[in-house]
């Protein structure tokens, strides 16, 4: 991983145990569904996809949501859009 | 004078312990405004004052734990035209205050909430005599709606599935008013609106089921904005006494978790409880032909001294009915 995606991948983690903070970071498994492995019902998923927006600027229409599903395809969409 | 007692917070509440007064003698008081913190065994709540008046006495200091009806406060009322212009407004934030007492550590916060938790359910199934019924509805209608609702949308501006269900539960209840209230002494008191108690889990485990109220009048984007508040603050831990003690029905699960039903116990003294299970695709006939649709299981647990299935199932009648047109859900009313 490069440094910029090092600091992405921090930022992100650190927007999502803003709602869970149980969560281990050590123990997610980027590649697998994150809703299967952290407790995040539609509110706390939708929080944590507007604190993306207002942290990147993202505006994640209706029609994305549904490809971010691993913690991966999150870190892969927000480089897209900035890209 | 006009005495401000502790009020009952929840089903299983015997006593709080005063955290912090925001008010001190002397000071205007308004309805709704919050004058105290009171620790339950669940949370920290903001307890606010149902009269408009003048603090004249705090009765209860700042630390001590007191039995549910005790006087905390006396108030003068208003009436008295000088004395009621010099009196002044307290302010949001207390500029001198005891030191409030810490709340419980969290393990010790756990197993009051637990034990609360405990105590109401366990009262619950003693005491009401519940039926149970269910019904599948087709969700497609109310999916596509939402769906093209939210195009275009600001993800900040929305809409979750889990608002259209409480709107649509709300306004099916005015069909059915005998589901919607509380059951005290032996009598049923109909709800004149519906403060709809909506189960939030605490990360820390345990359950609260604070109100939203009037929701058969919100429109669907003030119910997302206030269903959104109020979970932020549920998991804060910072509720106000009224959403505790005002819930006429409770909602539950509100299809995230991928279970097929929940058959809920009811929060007495309320008279019913409505889950949701997750919304999935399944098989459904339409128009004679099989086809693959997203479906809701919705429940009903009800009280039978107060209920008949007959009237569970007109609730669950229109509740179908209403997700079927969820356009006439959206707006508020004046």
């Amino acid at each position: 991983m490069t440094s910029d995606q090092e600091t992405l991948s921090a930022i992100v983690m650190t927007l999502l145990r803003a709602i869970a903070p149980e969560l281990e970071p050590d123990t997610l498994n980027p590649a697998r569904p994150l809703r299967s492995q952290v407790d995040l019902d539609s509110m706390d998923w939708l929080n944590f996809l507007v604190s993306l927006h207002e942290r990147f600027g993202v505006v994640i229409p209706e029609a994305d949501v549904a490809r971010l599903v691993s913690f991966n395809d999150v870190l892969d969409y927000l480089a897209g859009s900035s890209g | 004078m006009i005495e401000f007692k502790l009020p009952s917070l929840g089903a299983d509440m015997t006593k709080g312990k005063l955290l912090a007064w925001h008010v001190q003698p002397g000071d205007r008081v308004k309805r709704g405004q919050v004058v105290a913190v009171v620790d339950t065994s669940k949370a920290a709540i903001d307890v606010e004052i149902w009269n408009d008046g003048v603090v004249q006495e705090l009765l209860v200091p700042v630390g001590d734990t007191v039995p549910v009806g005790t006087v905390l406060a006396t108030l003068r009322a208003l009436g008295n035209a000088s004395a009621d212009a010099t009196a002044k407004m307290a302010e949001k934030a207390p500029t001198k205050v005891a030191t409030p007492v810490a709340v419980p550590a969290a393990p010790e916060r756990q197993q009051d909430m637990r034990q609360a938790i405990a105590a109401a359910m366990s009262r619950s199934k003693r005491e009401i005599p519940h039926y149970y019924l269910a019904e599948t509805f087709p969700m497609q209608v109310a999916m596509d709606w939402l769906q093209q609702r939210n195009v275009g949308l600001p993800i900040t501006k929305r809409l979750l599935p889990a608002v259209l269900l409480l709107k649509a539960v709300a306004v099916a209840l005015q069909r059915t008013p005998a589901l919607n209230g509380l059951y005290v002494d032996g009598q049923f008191h109909p709800g004149a609106a519906v403060h709809t108690g909506v189960a939030i889990s605490l990360r820390s485990g345990g359950l609260v089921a604070p109100a939203i109220h009037d929701v058969q009048s919100k429109s669907l984007e003030q119910l997302m904005h206030d269903l959104s508040d109020l979970v932020r603050r549920a998991r804060a831990g910072s509720l106000r006494s009224s959403e505790i003690s005002d819930p006429t029905i409770t909602v539950t699960n509100l299809g995230d978790q991928a279970i097929e039903a929940v058959f809920g116990v009811i929060y007495p003294p309320q008279v019913a409880l409505v889950g949701f299970g997750g919304i999935v695709t399944r098989p459904w006939v339409v128009g004679g032909t099989v086809c693959a649709q997203p479906v809701l299981c919705a429940t009903l647990a009800a009280d039978h001294r107060v209920s008949d299935g007959h009237q569970g199932a007109l609730f669950l009648a229109e509740l179908r009915d209403l997700l079927q047109q969820p356009q006439t859900l959206a707006e508020g009313l004046p």
